[in-house]
This record gives structure tokens, sequence and C-alpha cells, in this order.
């Protein structure tokens, strides 16, 4: 049986991981390869590096940060933050990463999608959804896109895109409600399950896990295939598997072998 | 030992070749791997990877774009008979053609069809991505060891099609995901995995290392 997937996600700036990860022994926090090791030894489904990198120069920080995790972590991999260019999509996969996760570029232009999917195959492309709820208390649920780190409005209705999204050939969909980021109030669930019945893809629920219990509503009401969650794992709050064991026992088939 | 990973511009190679350096590190015969476009490598290799990944015509269409590749292999698999491993859409390719867009033939080593995975509950995902089981069908030494079945270890999958083979023989293991998937086959000297091994840990780094030990 398929389980659900929990998908630690580490903030990444010219190869040093932003927040810090507050594992006990690890030998230096900030390093991205040292987070992502502990990450893989405590069963983790996936890992997820967004770059948040503003400079172009430092933009190169990231590849040797993939390649050396390649090196090391034998799991599945997604790289996502400034991939704009099927370059861009190329180097990262050559240094080791699986998927790349698109976020402006696919707004911008959605053909990038197309062009992605098919030069490195719809398995590979995650499109990454930021919105946030717009309707009044009352009315009918609406969600838009936001860009550039929740801070652009888009006026673009979150759900059309998605379908958009996977008919142009995105193979998952990252959907982080901006509303909910950094709050620790739990998933927008509304949207997340919006998007998640809409498409044939998996969708992968973040933004806002503050308790355990957050992620299995990500899955249980989200609809969503995987969870994906920082500050609660880097702040050491809740471990790998602390979640996994609390998603299991309220009925979410998980994978607690490794 | 030498073990030749093809690069035809499909797919994660380093991850591959990192997953087989980390097995081959602890074989007893200390093998060298290798990321190659030279078909003279490959004729020479003991063993050969073939990874993919993406649509199997682009693949197809990769591979038979480096100059002599696909005869390279053929004449090692076929005449020579050397161990050969089949990673994903490198495992489809050993199908007799793969139906994703358009037909395209492959190899022909494991008679069947690449289609599209129908699940039976329409809630299911496409493409089936994530970890899962799976289960044995047919014994093999590649396989020896391994905790596999329903509460065993778990393998990376991320495929909307998978081959159905004609011959059940050729069927190694199954996984299950709204109806029975090919996970494993295996004939002769070659075998092909749905999965990515170099991206399922435990499993996927002993199967390698048996991959490594088996003298067909």
């Amino acid at each position: 049986m398929l389980k659900a997937r929990v998908i630690p996600c580490l903030d990444v700036k010219d190869g040093r991981v932003v927040k810090g990860v507050n594992f006990v022994n690890l030998v230096d926090a900030g390093d991205p390869v040292e987070a992502a090791k502990a990450y893989d030894a405590a069963g983790a489904d996936e890992l997820c590096f967004l770059d948040i990198t503003a400079s172009h120069e430092g933009r190169d920080t990231i590849y040797d940060v993939v390649r050396r995790t390649a090196e090391a972590c034998f799991m599945p991999l997604t790289v996502g933050g400034g991939v704009r260019t099927v370059e861009d999509i190329r180097k990262l996969l050559i240094a080791g990463a699986d998927k790349v996760s698109i976020n402006t570029a696919a707004v911008k232009n959605p053909e990038f999608i197309r062009e992605a999917a098919e030069k490195f195959g719809a398995q590979c492309i995650v499109v990454s959804i930021d919105a946030k709820q717009v309707n009044a208390p009352g009315e009918p649920e609406r969600f838009e896109i936001f860009t550039h780190g929740g801070r652009t409005e888009t006026g673009i209705d979150a759900v059309d895109f998605a379908r958009k999204a996977v008919e142009l050939g995105a193979g998952e969909l990252l959907v982080t409600s901006m509303d909910r980021d950094g709050t620790r109030l739990g998933f927008n669930i509304a949207l997340t399950r919006a998007i998640a019945d809409a498409v044939p893809v998996p969708v992968i629920a973040s933004g806002g896990v503050g308790t355990l219990d957050h992620m299995v509503e990500g899955v249980r009401d989200g609809h969503a295939t995987a969870v994906l969650a920082a500050s609660i794992f880097h702040f050491g709050t809740h471990t790998i598997r602390e979640t996994k064991t609390h998603m299991a026992a309220n009925g979410i088939p998980m994978r607690l072998d490794a | 030992m030498l073990i030749a990973i093809i690069d035809y511009g499909s797919g994660n190679l380093r991850s591959a070749e990192k997953a087989f350096e980390h097995a081959a590190r602890a074989h007893a015969r200390a093998p060298q791997v290798r990321v190659t476009a030279d078909p003279d490598v490959v004729a020479a290799a003991d063993r050969i990877v073939l990874p993919g990944v993406g649509a199997f015509a682009d693949c197809s269409r990769g591979l038979k774009a480096v100059d002599g590749m696909a005869e390279a292999l053929i004449e090692a698999v076929e005449i020579k008979g050397r161990p050969f491993f089949g990673i994903c859409v490198g495992m489809q390719l050993m199908a007799s053609r793969g139906l994703e867009f358009e037909t395209t033939e492959g190899f022909g080593w494991i008679p069947g069809d690449v289609t599209a995975i129908t699940p039976d509950d329409p809630a299911l995902k496409i493409p089936h991505m994530g970890w899962n089981t799976i289960t044995v069908t047919r014994d093999h030494p590649v396989l020896h060891g391994l905790d596999t079945g329903p509460d065993g270890l778990h393998a990376y999958f991320v495929h909307s099609y998978h081959l159905a083979a004609s011959d059940p023989a050729h069927v190694l293991a199954t996984t299950d995901y709204g109806g029975t998937i090919t996970a494993i086959v295996g004939r002769d000297t070659m075998i092909g995995t749905q999965f990515h091994p170099e991206k399922s840990q435990r499993l996927g780094l002993e199967l390698i290392a048996n991959f490594l030990d088996w003298t067909p």
C-alpha cells in the first residue's frame, strides 16, 4: 500500500540553512547537507530545499549543496526557489535533485511548465502554488495565487491555476497556504482540499503546521498525499518519527521502517 | 569489475552513480562505477545499468541518439550475457513496446507492453508517487535477504505507466496501487525495477548489493 509522505523543508540561502536546525549531535547546524543527513536517518520520506538566495552569484551554491546531499542521502530530493529556465532544471537534476519545484516562473509563463515537463518528464516537475483565501467571511470560498513569497497579488484563481498546471504537465503540486504560513495554526484545509479534489496528481500540503494533528488533517481532511513542514522539525518540537507514528495512530498509512 | 551506468541524457545519473558506489564500497570485489556515454565502455563493462526518467519515447530517442549505444547494449546483454539492471524507464525499455504518447519499440527482452496505470479506485492519484511495499512473486538471487511483503521495507516509486509482462514468469515482484503493478522483472542475466533503488534507502541499497554479487 502506498504511504503518505512527511517532507521536511529547509530554507537555504547562499548555501546555508537559514533558520538552523535544532538537532543534537549536528556538527554544523547551518550546513544543509548535515541537516539532510539527519532527516534521512530520522525517516523523512523526502527532502525539500527551498533556495532563497537573492543574488544571481549566490545561485551556484545550491548546486554544491545538492551534489553533496546526493552523495549521502538515498532518498528523493526536491529543490525549489528561483527555478526559471530549462537550464536551471537541468543543472539541478544533474547535481542530484529528483524533482524541481517551479513557482513564480510558472505563474508568469505557464508554458514553462509544459516546456519543463516535455523535457524532463512530468514526474520531476512540481508546481508550487502559494495561495491566500480572499473571500470575505460567509462568502463562497475563493483562493488566489500570490508570488514573490506571498507579497505579490496576481488575481489568479488558485484552483483554476492548479488545473491548468496539471494539464500543462505538472506531476505534483505543492500547495502552500500563505495566510497560514508561519502561524502554526495548521494548513488551510479548505484550500488544500479544493485543489487536491480538482486535480488527478498528488498534492503536498504546506504552510502553517504547529501540531502533529495538523499533519493528520492535511491528509485526512485536505486530501493531500504528502505533508511538508519546516519549523516544527527544525526547532526540535517534534521528530519525524513522532510525526509518522502519530499519523499512523490516526489511521493514515505511513512508512515506519526507516 | 567495471559497472557502466549509461548516460543518454535521461535522469538522475548522479543519484544512481552514488548509490552504486555506496553498494560497491561494501563489496569484496570493489567494483568501479562509471557513468558513460561511450559504447566502448559499455562493451567492456562487466555489469550494465540503464537508468531513465521521463517518457518512454523520449528515453528511447535519447538512447538511439548516442551513436552505437543501443548496439553495444544489445550485444553486451543478448550475446555476451552481461548482467543488466534497468531502472524505472530503463526497466520499461526492456519491454516490447511503450504506449506512452505514441507507440515506441523497446528492446523486447521482457515481452509485453508498457501501459498506463489505471487504479480501480478513481481517487488514487497518478503518478503513483511515494513509498510502497513490494511482494515477491518469484524467487531470484537479487531478492535474497530482502525484507519484502506488506510489512516489509518500502521502495520509492514515481511512474504513471508500468510494464505489463506477457509471461508472468518474467515478473519477480509486484506492488499494489488500486491493482497489481509490476515492480521487478527479470530474465536470464537481466533485471529491472520500476521503482528507484537509488532512492529507496535500505531496500534499494541491499538490492543493488545483491545485483553486484549475482553471478548468473
